[in-house]
């Protein structure tokens, strides 16, 4: 019993460390939720804002809170904080002619591969070494009977 | 035709090697700013030691300047302190963007200006002084408008208040002889 209660003392914590924010509805709240994980800290490299504890991160946090509130829609946050951070602060880069390799890239890749797959099986010089085989094994046939006539 | 099978790997193997050494020898924080080539930001901030002046963009233009994100709190603003005031004494216009930290109002005593001033003058006094003037970023509305990621960092402002570099991290004799000064050169002169 006192062990039960311990870890409901304990879960009730956890829960109220999470940071609590008054929406206006779910939407809100998922969207808030979405953004926080999309946007990349600019200081901590290789985390969102939801994730970083960084001055930068918590002032955006809020500032996309805020935002929310005011009624701005998705796209509207991420211009504003890709006017002012680049396009270094969202996860999903945009298609430049820049970032197109990196879904070119693997394409290519792949059809070299399956060009290089093709060439060689057009180019497999099956019937040669057939021929050698049936050649080596008449020869090894010979030679088998020859030592089975021995022996009997 | 079997050669150039056995040289495609290798020349991949090669690419790949060059690519990835180039990468050992890069700077993951150096980026394009987006604020680049743009007009500061609007903005009407108080000035740190004479709260009743509020600075906006029109009155800091006519002049090439840095602007130097900087913080008390910062070590490494701490640190190039000295080499900026030389950099003043040489006739570089610097004008100071205090960058204060958030207050958690559950477990942070409120904001106290007069306190906060006395520590400046005295991280000044002690280290030299740069700045022309400061400007106090309460809650960081201006540098967060400008891209600062944190502290230190200098942008240099050309006469008609557009932004014309960025730079993260401290300002040292090696990083002002081969970035900064040569940009700062290019738009000062008239």
């Amino acid at each position: 019993m006192k062990s039960v209660l311990m870890l409901l003392l304990l879960l009730c914590g956890a829960v109220l460390a999470d940071e609590v924010l008054p929406f206006a509805n779910d939407s809100e709240r998922e969207l808030y939720q979405q953004l926080t994980a999309e946007l990349r800290c600019p200081q901590c490299q290789n985390q969102n804002i939801a994730d970083s504890n960084a001055i930068v991160a918590v002032d955006m946090r809020q500032k996309t809170y805020q935002l929310i509130r005011e009624g701005k829609d998705r796209q509207q946050i991420l211009d504003y904080m890709i006017n002012r951070y680049g396009d270094f602060v969202h996860y999903l880069p945009p298609v430049t002619r820049y970032t197109l390799w990196l879904w070119l890239l693997p394409l290519l890749m792949l059809l070299g591969l399956a060009a290089v797959g093709l060439y060689r099986r057009a180019h497999q010089p099956v019937a040669t070494e057939h021929k050698a085989n049936t050649e080596l094994e008449a020869e090894l046939n010979q030679l088998i009977e020859r030592y089975r006539s021995k022996k009997s | 035709m079997r050669k150039t099978f056995f040289y495609i790997p290798l020349a991949l193997f090669v690419v790949l090697t060059l690519f990835l050494l180039s990468g050992l020898f890069s700077d993951p924080r150096e980026r394009q700013s987006a604020s680049l080539d743009k007009a500061l930001p609007d903005f009407a901030l108080a000035d740190l030691m004479q709260p009743e002046h509020i600075w906006t963009p029109a009155q800091l233009t006519g002049e090439t300047f840095l602007l130097n994100v900087w913080g008390t709190w910062c070590p490494t603003c701490n640190a190039e302190l000295a080499y900026l005031t030389e950099l003043r004494s040489q006739g570089v216009k610097i004008v100071g963007l205090y960058y204060e930290l958030p207050r958690d109002p559950a477990f942070d005593a409120p904001f106290d200006l007069t306190a906060l001033q006395q520590d400046v003058a005295q991280k000044l006094a002690q280290q030299g002084n740069p700045y022309q003037f400061n400007m106090l970023d309460i809650d960081r509305s201006l540098s967060m408008d400008l891209g600062v990621s944190g502290a230190p960092e200098t942008f240099i402002i050309d006469k008609n208040g557009i932004v014309r570099a960025h730079h993260i991290g401290d300002i040292n004799p090696q990083v002002w002889r081969s970035k900064l000064a040569p940009l700062y050169q290019q738009w000062s002169t008239p």
